[in-house]
């Protein structure tokens, strides 16, 4: 299997704070990869500059081979890296369907196709019934949803997934696990996820790559991550597993 | 056609049926001013479709679309008057020099980041200097105007736009109703739905592969092609054109107040609102004219007050309510 994203010692710098500092790592295809770390770690820096919200300060990102590196976050999305947002972001006024029809759009050019693609996305993700709502209308638990639905209706080869767990129940949590897991199985999809509940890690990640003040301090599958002494100094020791 | 008819509710096309045949056979029965007043709802239909485009769908405010009205009708008079060249021709033009405007505009404004009131501010900035500009113009006529002759012999040349009442009722009526069938198709395209997102949430919408920069740009050029097609229809309409009329700032506040009352971001809000506003506006000069008191800003205040109530009584526009009302409501 090929590293379908490569990040090479890419590091992100506000005036004097280092968010990012020169992490490296593969994503390999099809894999479901994590990254975790306490929060400020950079992990959600990380995300921007993939999905190219702002230019890196030194470091090489590829994506299936070719430079991600000065592209615009449009220009990311169609080369197919969807991302979702830690703070969600839906498109408020618009209802349910049409918030993932505008993801649906991004590869198919007819609105009667598009809402076909959205329907089985909302159907996938316990949205259906509610598709005429008003996106404002929803609890948090389900904007995460539509979070994933819309970047998912865009047909991505690599998903970007910023905490969708957060603010979730346990049934809740597991009912999302099992969906991500069953898209991954059934259509390959290669997915980077930030998450902090770490029972969702250990159910999902094939490989786990901690942050910690923006650096890199351990990687590995997730059994090994979590014993890790560096690890535990710095993040998991405070939050029991 | 078919895409735009089908999701219509039976009560609504019938409703829109019968609207069209009686907007259609009303000249029968309207006297000239009556006509003269269904002539301007359905210029404002059709300019305040053209705003609500970029603004109700696109989100971009533009408090200078003045600006496309008077350079299509300058445009396409000039060449009438110089070389008398028709504006069936001439409208060609007209479009072709407000879409460089709307091009202008909307490429230093997206490109540099310019948004929501600075925006606004950039399209007021273009039609103030171009008024100017035409102030300072010989072969426009200066600040004194052009003047397109009326000449009865020619009063035939329907093609020409040289004609009565009559001809700018249906001329007018059908341009409003093509202006709303764009909107309807451009609301129900891929191009709609990007609009709508770049309003909701602009980093979401490139987030999902939208360029934004060119659904904007694009949304720009269709507004002012359609505003400028509006101002060619009015200068033949009026027979004159003065800069300090054509691109006055109250000339595009005017085309924006049927969309906001109406109901932003709907196909028929612009309909509605010019409905509303322009009898209303022309009631009040009659109204005040006969009591007397046509002292000027007196119009104005009863004007604004009247818009005031409406606006805070429905805020989302009249339109949504009376969709409600009579019960044509997608269920
Ligand atoms: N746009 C920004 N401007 C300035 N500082 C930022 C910006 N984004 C993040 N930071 C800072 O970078 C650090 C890492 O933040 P973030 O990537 O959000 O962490 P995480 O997602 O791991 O919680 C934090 O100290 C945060 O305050
Ligand atoms: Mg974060």
């Amino acid at each position: 299997m090929s590293a379908l994203l490569k990040v090479e010692g890419v590091s992100k710098r506000f005036r004097g704070l280092v968010a990012v500092d020169r992490v490296s790592f593969e994503v390999v295809e099809g894999a479901i990869f994590a990254v975790i770390g306490p929060n400020g770690a950079g992990k959600t820096t990380l995300f921007n500059l993939i999905a190219g919200d702002f230019p890196t300060d030194g470091g090489a990102m590829t994506f299936a081979g070719d430079p991600l590196d000065g592209l615009t976050p449009d220009q990311v999305c169609r080369r197919g890296i969807a991302r979702t947002y830690q703070i969600v972001r839906p498109f408020p006024a618009l209802s349910v369907e049409d918030n993932v029809i505008v993801g649906a759009l991004m590869r198919l050019a007819d609105v009667d196709a598009a809402r076909s693609r959205a329907h089985e996305v909302l159907r996938q993700l316990d949205l259906y019934d509610k598709r005429q709502r008003r996106a404002s209308s929803l609890t948090l638990p389900d904007r995460k949803r539509l979070e994933v639905a819309r970047a998912l209706a865009t047909g991505p080869k690599l998903l970007l997934l910023d905490e969708v767990m957060a603010g979730l129940r346990p049934t809740e949590t597991d009912r999302m696990v099992a969906v991500l897991r069953e898209i991954n199985r059934a259509t390959g999809m290669t997915i980077l996820l930030i998450e902090h509940v770490m029972r969702a890690v250990m159910a999902l990640a094939s490989h786990v790559l901690v942050l910690h003040h923006g650096a890199a301090i351990a990687e590995g599958p997730p059994e090994a991550v979590v014993r890790d002494p560096a690890v535990i100094e710095s993040y998991l020791g405070v939050e029991t597993v | 056609m078919k895409r735009l008819w089908d999701p219509i509710p039976l009560r609504g096309r019938v409703v829109l049926v019968a609207l069209l045949a009686a907007l259609l056979i009303a000249p029968a029965v309207l006297d000239r001013y009556l006509i003269s007043i269904f002539v301007l709802i359905f210029y404002f239909t059709l300019v305040g479709q053209a705003w609500n485009l970029m603004m109700g769908y696109a989100g971009q405010l533009s408090l200078g679309h003045a600006l496309y009205a008077g350079l299509g009708g300058y445009v396409a008079a000039l060449l009438w008057f110089y070389f008398g060249i028709g504006p069936w021709l001439g409208v060609i033009p007209a479009i072709a020099v407000a879409m460089a405007f709307g091009a202008a505009i909307g490429w230093l404004g997206f490109r540099f980041g310019i948004e929501g009131v600075y925006f606004a501010l950039l399209t007021i900035a273009f039609a103030e200097f171009t008024r100017i500009a035409f102030d300072n113009m010989a072969f426009t006529g200066g600040a004194g105007g052009l003047f397109l002759l009326y000449e009865p012999k020619r009063a035939h040349e329907w093609w020409n736009l040289r004609g009565g009442p009559l001809l700018f009722y249906y001329l007018s009526l059908a341009l409003a109703c093509g202006a709303t069938a764009l909107t309807a198709w451009l609301a129900r395209s891929r191009l709609g739905y990007q609009w709508v997102a770049i309003r909701e949430d602009q980093r979401a919408a490139m987030a999902l592969g939208i360029d934004v920069f060119r659904a904007k740009m694009i949304a720009v050029l269709i507004s002012a092609a359609m505003t400028a097609v509006g101002g060619v229809m009015l200068a033949f309409y009026y027979n004159s054109l003065f800069p300090a009329q054509a691109f006055d700032i109250s000339r595009s506040i005017e085309m924006i107040l049927g969309p906001v009352v109406g109901g932003l971001g709907t196909v028929f809000g612009p309909i509605v609102g010019a409905f509303i506003l322009t009898p209303l506006g022309e009631g009040l000069i009659a109204v005040t004219d006969k009591l007397g008191i046509g002292v000027p800003g007196v119009k104005a205040v009863f004007y604004g007050l009247t818009l005031m109530i409406i606006i805070s009584l429905r805020p989302d526009g009249v339109w949504p309510w009376l969709k409600r009302l009579i019960g044509l409501e997608a269920a």
